[in-house]
């Protein structure tokens, strides 16, 4: 059969995934091993991560609140009482021969992450479930020609673990999914994001079914995938094979595959799964920790405002346009810093013009991200200030004052823009002056005025300008002059 | 030298020069030589005791000393010491150094007593008659042909033989209080939480508690003062204040003692263990307490919850014994699955595996529930159907054992006729409370009695106080 005769719409695909978000607290998930990504290998391992005999897991309450952070972001029903798990297994980068979890008790159930598509639909993604966990080290399998190497340095790094409900239908909403994850992290910071680096992993679970079925199809899980974009590919890759599959007859059975980036495919791993029994039981070395709702409104007191109370704030209070919200709420530390400036003033529409133009242009050529930015928010404010004070025009601000106080970001804007001979002048004798000298240059003009060419004005306020050099406030300088124009 | 009991009688002998500290650790170490045969320590910390000898000695002229100043004590080879071997008596560990003390025992040397060595146990503590060592069976010094009792049985038989004063062990199901049984010492096991555990090498978490053996009521409560109390390192470990069990008096208080009537009519019940208890209630009697039978239908209960539930927890503390980042390896070992198979069947003994598969098997998919929950739901009715005996009566009294201490290689092919020797101690493990076997005479062949009081959790002192007035009056 040629691919061309599938009718690939008759299907529907239904996809899930299951994400692991590396925690940023300052020591282990069960000791106080501190976390850093990077160390050379095998440095921070105390007793506890190397899980030497007679060693006991401590609990690590930043942990616990992390995850409730990330529960309420995602609307999640918090449990009272949280119950640690043993999952057992036997691997070279797991000292203790089992990993402590949540089995069927996890932190946060029941939830849902809002997406927007292309087309401008808000879509609801169920959380079925947060839990709690414990990293594993690392095996390298490519660093030795004879060994695997083992780097403990990961284990015991505590994990959330963000299981979707099969709410997904294809790469492009998984990918829009897996972005508001990482920016809901990243506003709670709670996890750096990064899926380079692994901070960030994503696993899979894909079928597809003919639309309207009342049953899902084989499900299959995908392993690998180091970035969104590559989500996205092979999620599309895989509805597109297992489509192809049916379509030639193939049975579809349950297994685990891996991505190829380069080749942009996913190929069937080594089955182990099925095998597996991880024997779960109750982690006995952890009494359940309980969790009241008195804990959990101290814990939404420490939460930032999140980017969609944020998006509705700047839309509708403060007369952003949709878009100019979304640039400006899409990185946390852009929407800090754009707060900040709203702090320092009233004008918000000013505001949200210099983060996104002149700011985010300045960073863009430097390749410097907001954090690095030299200048201080009230700054910012202080040139809008200025601006709407009249004491300097806009475009002086922007291809002057702003590139100066670059230069000495210590000095204040105001002594910038005098240094610089930019204050405008709106003394109304001052102006006076120069524009009666404009009058007085074209005498034969004022008739042609005063009979209906308005448009005169302009060559007027030319002269009233070249006689300022430019100090001229236009605004206060132009209502001037058609009131002397309307006298005479 | 004197056969000290006590540590107050050691204290007040170096005050007055009686004696030396340096000379009492010579003592001991000459008596661990001329008893080597009885097989009690793995390793004697010879050089590190002499040298702290000589100074808590100027410690205790000065007036600098702490409490356990002149206790020379022995460690259960699970508990771990830094800088020093700890096998768990397994060849999976037998050359591994730890790199951290456990709580208990910084706790003892931040009051100077001395660490004399390292003593034979039960292969990652399972076992009722120290014969599962990898490193031999310890003899009992009161007939050479008998077991220890475990699986503290180099504990009980080192203070049993004056090998030193007293000694920490660990009980899970009665590892502390048989043996001491077995060898005429008291033995105690804390309630469950009431010492760190952080330190000791886990056999069952939920069950494991550490215990000392001693000659006398007076050195388990100054011992138990010094290692109780919470720790950050056991989330386990209870915050409840520990109390100052040496002062704690029960005198002129008519107390009531239960005593669960099945214990007494059992089958298999040693005939002069019977009498021996029946003695001891019309002893109590005559002290004036009450005395009465109570019934407890859960008996043959006990015993496979115990097994079910510390094996399942078993199978998974000892998973971290592999072979992969220390102790013993395999030397047949040529890939990830054959480091960890291998490095496992030899390294292992074969109780240990018998549990870890027993245990395994009752986690597995598709048993889990029908053992294991159904276990964890027993084991909170005998804790309830306990605390409703507690109500009402002070004390549960029972024999340690059904039997003295008995031949080597009796039981040793008869797994099932080993584990009931735990039979009645297992029950305080079960129920998380507090439990001491106390020397309570010898049977016709001179082999010691053990006699078990039960209290409530944390009633420590009140039990101490109590056993301490019926063996003195």
């Amino acid at each position: 059969m040629s691919e061309n005769s599938i009718d690939y719409s008759k299907y529907q695909a239904v996809i899930g995934l299951e994400v692991h978000a590396q925690m940023l607290t300052k020591s282990k998930a069960y000791c106080s091993d501190a976390y850093d990504y990077g160390s050379d290998p095998n440095t921070i391992i105390g007793p506890i991560s190397l899980g030497h005999p007679g060693t006991l897991p401590k609990h690590n309450k930043e942990v616990v609140n992390y995850a409730i952070k990330m529960g309420l972001a995602a609307h999640c029903h918090i449990a009272e009482y949280q119950y640690y798990a043993r999952k057992n297994y036997f691997y070279g980068d797991l000292p203790k021969g089992y990993q402590i979890t949540q089995d069927k008790t996890p932190i946060c159930t029941n939830g849902y992450i809002e997406i927007k598509t292309k087309e401008g639909a808000e879509k609801k993604i169920g959380i079925t479930r947060i839990h709690m966990e414990e990293d594993a080290g690392k095996s390298m399998h490519d660093q030795d020609l004879y060994d695997t190497l083992i780097d403990l340095n990961r284990a015991g790094v505590p994990l959330i673990e963000i299981v979707s409900e099969p709410d997904i239908r294809s790469g492009e909403e998984a990918y829009l999914y897996l972005t508001e994850i990482k920016k809901l992290l990243k506003y709670l910071e709670i996890c750096d994001g990064n899926m380079e680096e692994g901070s960030l992993r994503c696993d899979a679970n894909i079928s597809v079914m003919i639309k309207g079925a009342d049953k899902f199809g084989t499900k299959v899980e995908v392993k690998n995938m180091n970035s969104f974009r590559n989500v996205q590919r092979a999620i599309d890759h895989e509805i597109k094979r297992q489509i192809e599959a049916l379509e030639a007859g193939e049975k579809l059975h349950m297994e685990t595959r891996t991505f190829d980036a380069l080749k942009g495919t996913t190929a069937a791993m080594r089955s182990k799964e099925g095998a597996s029994d991880y024997r779960y039981f109750p982690e006995p070395d952890l009494p359940p920790l309980r969790i009241t709702p008195v804990y959990i409104d101290s814990i939404k007191l420490l939460m930032p405002e999140l980017p969609k109370a944020l998006f509705e704030k700047y839309t509708k209070q403060s007369g952003l346009n949709e878009y100019d919200a979304n640039v400006l709420i899409d990185d946390k530390d852009t929407a800090t810093y754009f707060e900040e400036v709203l702090s320092h003033t009233k004008n918000t529409k000013s505001a949200a013009n210099w983060v996104m133009v002149n700011v985010r242009s300045y960073l863009n050529e430097q390749a410097l991200h907001i954090k690095q930015f030299i200048i201080k928010p009230a700054q910012i404010a202080e040139i809008i200030a200025l601006i709407d004070d009249g004491k300097v025009s806009h475009s002086a601000a922007q291809q002057k004052i702003f590139p100066a106080l670059i230069e000495s970001p210590s000095s204040s804007v105001l002594s910038i823009a005098e240094s610089l001979n930019l204050i405008q002048e709106s003394n109304s004798d001052e102006l006076q002056v120069w524009i009666d000298a404009a009058i007085a240059k074209f005498p034969e003009k004022i008739a042609e005025y005063k009979a209906g060419k308005v448009s005169l004005v302009g060559l007027f306020m030319g002269e009233v300008m070249k006689a300022s050099k430019g100090k001229a406030d236009p605004k206060v300088a132009s209502a001037l002059l058609k009131e002397t124009l309307d006298k005479k | 030298m004197e056969r000290y009991t006590h540590l107050q009688s050691i204290q007040s002998d170096i005050k007055s020069d009686k004696i030396s500290l340096p000379q009492l650790v010579e003592y001991y170490l000459k008596n661990i030589e001329d008893k080597k045969h009885l097989n009690a320590f793995l390793e004697v910390f010879t050089e590190d005791a002499k040298s702290a000898a000589v100074n808590i000695q100027q410690k205790i002229k000065q007036g600098k000393a702490g409490k356990l100043a002149g206790m020379v004590i022995g460690l259960k080879d699970n508990l771990c010491y830094k800088g020093h071997k700890v096998s768990a008596s397994s060849k999976i560990l037998e050359s591994f150094t730890s790199i951290y003390s456990a709580t208990a025992v910084e706790r003892l040397l931040a009051e100077d007593a001395i660490i004399i060595g390292r003593l034979n146990c039960d292969e990652f503590a399972m076992g009722a008659s120290n014969e599962n060592s990898a490193f031999g069976t310890v003899l009992n010094d009161a007939d050479n042909t008998k077991v220890s009792g475990g699986s503290s049985g180099g504990c009980a038989v080192a203070v049993q033989a004056d090998l030193c004063l007293a000694a920490l062990g660990s009980d899970t199901g009665g590892s502390v209080r048989q043996p001491a049984g077995f060898c005429g010492v008291y033995g105690l096991k804390p309630t469950y939480g009431r010492i760190s555990r952080w330190g000791l090498i886990a056999y069952a978490s939920s069950f494991d508690i550490i215990g000392p053996l001693t000659k006398s009521v007076d050195d388990a409560q100054i011992l138990l003062e010094v290692i109780s109390g919470a720790d950050e390192y056991d989330a386990t470990s209870s915050e409840k204040p520990v109390d100052v069990y040496s002062q704690a008096s029960v005198s002129g208080q008519k107390l009531k003692i239960a005593y669960i009537k099945e214990t007494i009519e059992m089958d298999g019940l040693q005939p002069e263990v019977k009498v021996n208890i029946e003695k001891s209630i019309e002893r109590l009697r005559a002290q004036g307490h009450t005395v009465e039978p109570v019934s407890f239908d859960m008996l043959d209960k006990l015993i496979p919850i115990y097994y079910t539930l510390t094996t399942a927890e078993a199978s998974s503390n000892l998973a971290r014994f592999a072979g992969m980042h220390y102790g013993f390896r395999s030397s047949n070992a040529h890939d990830f699955e054959s480091t960890i198979r291998k490095s496992r069947s030899e390294g292992f003994g074969a109780e240990v595996k018998r549990r870890i598969m027993l245990g395994t098997f009752v986690l597995s998919e598709g048993y889990y529930d029908a053992y294991y929950t159904k276990a964890q739901k027993v084991r909170n009715l005998v804790k309830q159907k306990t605390d409703e005996i507690f109500s009402q009566y002070d004390f549960i009294m029972s024999p340690t054992s059904p039997t003295s201490a008995f031949k080597i290689g009796e039981k040793s092919d008869d797994p099932l006729a080993m584990y009931l020797a735990d039979i009645f101690t297992v029950h305080a493990n079960i129920a998380g409370c507090a439990a001491i076997s106390i020397p309570n005479g010898v049977d016709n062949n001179n082999m010691p009695i053990g006699l078990q009081f039960m209290a409530k959790s944390f009633d420590e002192a009140r039990l101490l106080a109590f056993v301490k007035n019926f063996r003195s009056e």
